[in-house]
């Protein structure tokens, strides 16, 4: 299962990184690219958006299935990666590497209340 | 939940299976998209031993045959030939749709799908007593079924098979033959080239392995439905189902309303007439059409009953069942997420021997 121990996660499986900025970027993780199977469509939020913790903000499309992206925490989309949408399958590669979008958290402390790697391990294993 | 013969031979290959009408069947072996374009360019194969060959012989097999099917049996002359049909229901319903081949005058077989097996059974015993006629329905599920299909899946089935060549050589499409275990026809649910085998189960493991060594793709559900849906062929249960008329889901030239011979559900159809039209759409931008999206158009509104990604297209297209009076070319719009998004009505197929047929 890859699952890197450097990034936080969602019940709903995104995963986030703290930079150094203190945003927050977002991904999906491998196991969600692995559900879904080949993605053909990426719906990305527009930058300036702001969000509650657990909107949806973004839509990722496989072959099979549509599915839902939710923020992570409350904030404000700052970045979007549109080289992941013009390229859906580099999800596919490496799901780590293809993040879609970055958030200013209202909270930066909600960094902390995210699933850390063990604690995701143990949400998709159930 | 039931498992064809090859199942450890699919898992051995990594394949992520999934629950399909109660078959743990494979999905993928890996990229559903490479296994599509496998199939388009080169050659692919996928295990359909989960659909059910059924063998109906005696005397009055092909009378019994005439009244199931809205297709007409007696079209089938020739020893080997085949074709598509439903059976219908008293309101003109789909019960499942099939293949069926003429082995002989008093011998047919028939290919029904998994998921309405034990109902087509039940259907055609019911029928089979009504009529008082005299024929013996046998599911044959001592038989297991690979589909080579793509370009160049003839030849590569020969590869694998020396021994089928001789007799499958000649053979045209929707056509079959037996040639010693194998029940060779050339059929297929792809739009491509290709033969649907049929054969004792126990040798099921060393075909699908030969094929492997002779360079088949293995290819599962996945793409599967993206090259049926490319080649505008219908899914039973999504396109059609027990309360769709053929008609209304662009199976009309598979029924035979024109010959003196009553068939179950022709009444209906009679009564009822076409009442809507299913159609090929394109989507114009970005996004993927699925199932039950809704479509506006000048006439009224409709249903995509199919949508998908086009791997062949690089664009989503999908089946969608309009009001009558909408024309191929016509602009519509569909509902993705409470958003309206232009799409491009064409007639199917989409994809036929690797050549995109629409334009967009």
């Amino acid at each position: 299962m890859n699952i890197p121990a450097e990034l936080r996660y969602t019940q709903t499986h995104e995963w986030v990184r703290l930079e150094d900025d203190g945003s927050f970027t977002v991904g999906i993780t491998n196991h969600a690219q692995e559900l879904l199977g080949d993605l053909v469509f990426i719906e990305l939020p527009e930058i300036g958006n702001s969000c509650k913790a657990g909107a949806q903000v973004a839509v990722v499309e496989s072959v099979k299935a549509a599915s839902d992206i939710y923020a992570p925490a409350a904030g404000s989309v700052i970045a979007v990666n549109q080289a992941a949408a013009d390229a859906p399958e580099s999800v596919n590669a490496d799901a780590y590497t293809a993040w879609l979008f970055r958030l200013k958290p209202d909270n930066a402390s909600d960094y902390e209340a995210l699933l850390d790697a063990a604690g995701y391990q143990q949400a998709i294993e159930g | 939940m039931q498992k064809t013969v090859l199942n450890e031979a699919h898992r051995a290959l990594g394949a992520k299976m999934v629950d399909f009408g109660g078959w743990d069947m494979p999905l993928h072996y890996g990229s559903q998209i490479e296994e599509h374009h496998a199939v388009r360019r080169d050659c692919g194969m996928f295990d359909v031993s989960h659909m059910c060959a059924v063998d109906i012989a005696g005397a009055d097999a092909k009378a019994f045959l005439r009244r199931l099917l809205a297709n007409n049996i007696d079209k089938l002359k020739q020893p080997g030939k085949a074709f598509y049909s439903v059976m219908l229901n008293a309101k003109g319903g789909v019960v499942d749709d099939l293949i069926v081949y003429h082995l002989d005058d008093t011998h047919f077989r028939i290919v029904i799908n998994a998921g309405t097996t034990d109902k087509d059974l039940a259907w055609m015993a019911s029928r089979l007593i009504d009529w008082k006629l005299d024929a013996n329905i046998a599911p044959r599920r001592d038989l297991a079924m690979i589909a080579v299909q793509g370009p160049n899946a003839r030849e590569k089935v020969w590869k694998a098979l020396p021994e089928a060549r001789a007799a499958s050589a000649e053979i045209g499409h929707f056509f079959a033959v037996q040639a010693g275990d194998f029940f060779i026809a050339r059929t297929g649910y792809t739009g491509e080239d290709g033969f649907e085998i049929g054969m004792p189960a126990d040798r099921a493991e060393a075909v699908w392995q030969a094929l492997l060594d002779a360079g088949v793709a293995p290819s599962g559900l996945g793409a599967r439905d993206t090259l049926r849906l490319e080649a505008g062929m219908n899914l039973y249960g999504q396109d059609m189902d027990e309360a769709t008329s053929p008609l209304d889901a662009g199976l009309g030239w598979t029924v035979d309303l024109v010959a003196a011979r009553d068939f179950f559900g022709k009444a209906a159809l009679q009564q009822h007439g076409q009442q809507r039209q299913l159609c090929g759409i394109v989507l114009l931008g970005k996004g993927v059409l699925r199932g039950h999206q809704k479509v506006m158009t000048p006439q009224g509104e409709g249903e995509i009953s199919s949508g998908t990604f086009s791997p062949t297209m690089q664009q989503s297209i999908g089946l969608a069942r309009l009001p009558m009076g909408v024309t191929f070319g016509n602009t519509v719009q569909v509902e993705i997420r409470d958003k309206l998004h232009a799409a491009k009505v064409v007639r199917t197929p989409f994809v036929r021997f690797g050549k995109v047929l629409v334009n967009f």
